[in-house]
């Protein structure tokens, strides 16, 4: 049985998506992946020290990973010149002198995927002097990944297809 | 018809008509852009403190992908100052339409035409970008060269050959403008079929003809052909996003090249600028270095041979599930239209991350643009570090769910089945998970 085919003038009478109970659709489930609630089951908050080196343009390590409640201290070192330490987010900021620690606390109360930057002009690459704080689960990128599911079958959605054949530019 | 013909509008009409609107934009981006390179020649050699850095790679570069492309295509290039300096040479004045004056007027070399010197020139920004993003002097030196080059080759060459074949940024532009809500058209082909004098032609200085265009991504819109045509029979039209995407359109190879650096660049730039990774991003600063060619080989490798790599696989399966009598070479050229919004809308998320969190230094470089201490406006404070909020994370998952779904529809209108559409849409899913875990991960 021959595939349906699709045809130009039938696509440019679908388009833009005229289907406004479709758009509902996808758009109520596109707020629900966004803002639905998940209940967490997390780990009981245990205090962590954590011990970061800054040299010019790098933070060891350049992932950190907690649990959400953990109460987290961080031990910034700076090997070369002047780097400090802010993490988006959170209230948290630490300036260390080269080879004086400089330590700090705070809970990790927000969940997700949070970056840490130098917070002391240290040379032409500190804009990009980051890393990255990981608190509990990234559900934001699971809920990124299902969105993205969504977009493709709303995509297949709102272009219906026609059976007629018609030679044209399509390969 | 779903369009709207700005011609048709009193004040549109004379701000697209009149010469002098136009010069008068393009004669402050000109002053901006020689102070932009004395700022970065002469000014403070810290990257945050001046102004050349600050307003290239933060403000411009971030209106460019924000503003200017998503909303009016290739409008940057209309006002763009790196051409006029030629161009008033070639015409023999400032406000006057393109005429045989000065200059060798010699065709660009046919070998040469083409996306792929812009695709290369756009992987050079790459493999430098890491010294050139952060250094007022290399940022400066690149932007003099740029315009060096662009007056000797109008001096030598017809048009605007600089902008046309060797402008990183106008392949960028150009590439992305076919996604834009905007466009230069015919309104009666007839009467321009009648018209044996193509004086529109003739004062493109893109050497564009408007009747045989079908894609706005040569259309610099600098609207020299509503100007010259003696039946007022162009029009400027806003449009549907994405129209000139479709089954109907031609597309070549070196587009397709085009959008698989771009697509690359973007997933490269987000590994390097806004990952954890010190190393790399200390690779592709020290150039030259040993470090620095395994940073060079492993970018060409991505951008050349990966990315390229998967792009031909999915459309070789495309083509097998299509059981059509089509060269791999068509196909490839004819999908690549799924990489515009697929592209368009990862650089746009990348930017989100990028420049917003450091919108914070504008003020203050207008406040002091040479960094010698100056405080003009009453700006200069300790600049905000930068953060990403949550709501930046939310929008850059709604941008690249958006560029999904769009590249997406774009790949089921240019095949035959929904089937022969998988591949690429695979394509694009790859793609957007990878910019999801830089951006978000």
């Amino acid at each position: 049985m021959q595939e349906p085919l699709i045809t130009y003038d039938n696509l440019k009478h679908q388009s833009p998506i005229n289907n406004w109970r479709l758009i509902v659709f996808f758009l109520l489930g596109a707020l629900l992946i966004l803002f639905l609630p998940i209940p967490l089951v997390t780990p009981t908050p245990t205090d962590r020290v954590i011990h970061i080196d800054a040299t010019s343009f790098q933070f060891t390590p350049g992932v950190i990973r907690v649990n959400p409640g953990d109460r987290v201290t961080i031990e910034l070192v700076s090997k070369d010149v002047v780097h400090g330490l802010s993490i988006d987010g959170y209230d948290f900021q630490l300036t260390s002198d080269p080879g004086q620690p400089a330590t700090g606390t705070f809970v990790a109360a927000k969940t997700g995927m949070f970056r840490f930057r130098c917070s002391v002009a240290c040379g032409n690459l500190h804009p990009f002097m980051i890393g990255k704080l990981q608190v509990g689960p990234n559900w934001l990128l699971i809920r990124g990944v299902l969105l993205g599911i969504l977009a493709v079958v709303a995509a297949g959605l709102s272009l219906r297809k026609s059976a007629k054949t018609k030679s044209g530019n399509i390969l | 018809m779903n369009r709207l013909d700005l011609t048709r509008t009193r004040w549109t009409n004379f701000l697209i008509r009149n010469r002098w609107p136009q010069f008068l934009i393009r004669a402050i981006t000109l002053a901006g852009f020689i102070f932009t390179i004395l700022a970065g020649l002469f000014g403070s050699v810290v990257g945050s403190h001046n102004f050349a850095i600050i307003f290239v790679w933060i403000a411009w570069w971030t209106a460019l992908k924000l503003f200017f492309i998503p909303f009016g295509g290739r409008s940057w290039c209309s006002i763009c100052p790196i051409p006029m300096p030629g161009e008033w040479i070639q015409n023999g004045g400032i406000l006057q339409p393109r005429g045989k004056n000065f200059g060798l007027g010699k065709r660009w070399p046919k070998f040469l035409r083409g996306r792929w010197l812009q695709a290369g020139g756009f992987l050079m920004v790459g493999l430098f970008g890491a010294v050139t993003l952060t250094s007022p002097s290399v940022t400066s030196i690149v932007l003099l060269f740029i315009l060096v080059l662009a007056l000797v080759l109008s001096l030598v060459f017809e048009r605007r050959s600089f902008c046309n074949y060797l402008c990183p940024i106008g392949g960028f532009t150009g590439l992305y403008a076919q996604a834009a809500p905007i466009e230069v058209r015919v309104k009666n082909p007839e009467v321009c079929s009648a018209h044996a004098q193509k004086s529109c032609y003739e004062a493109c200085p893109w050497g564009v003809y408007p009747l045989a265009m079908k894609s706005s991504a040569n259309c610099g819109l600098c609207m020299e052909c509503v100007r010259v045509c003696p039946s007022n029979n162009l029009a400027v039209n806003l449009r549907p996003w994405g129209s000139d995407l479709g089954p109907e359109t031609k597309h070549t190879l070196d587009e397709a090249f085009l959008g698989l650096v771009m697509v690359s660049s973007a997933l490269i730039d987000s590994a390097i600028f806004l990952g954890p990774w010190g190393q790399l991003k200390l690779a592709a600063y020290a150039v030259g270095s040993r470090a620095w060619f395994l940073f060079a080989g492993l970018f060409l490798l991505i951008a050349l041979a990966i990315i390229p790599g998967i792009y031909t696989f999915a459309v070789w399966i495309s083509k097998k599930l299509g059981n059509q009598d089509v060269s791999l070479k068509k196909s490839l050229a004819h999908q690549s239209q799924v990489l515009v919004p697929l592209g368009l809308m990862a650089w746009i998320a990348f930017t989100i991350s990028f420049a917003l969190a450091k919108f914070s230094y504008v003020l203050p470089v207008i406040s002091d643009p040479l960094g010698w201490g100056w405080n003009l406006l009453g700006a200069v404070a300790k600049p905000w570090v930068g953060q990403s909020t949550s709501f930046s994370l939310l929008l850059q998952i709604i941008v690249l769910a958006i560029g999904l779904f769009w590249s997406s529809r774009v790949a089921f209108k240019i095949t035959r089945s929904r089937k022969q559409a998988l591949p690429m849409i695979a394509f694009s899913v790859f793609t957007t998970i990878g910019m999801l875990w830089l951006l978000i991960g």
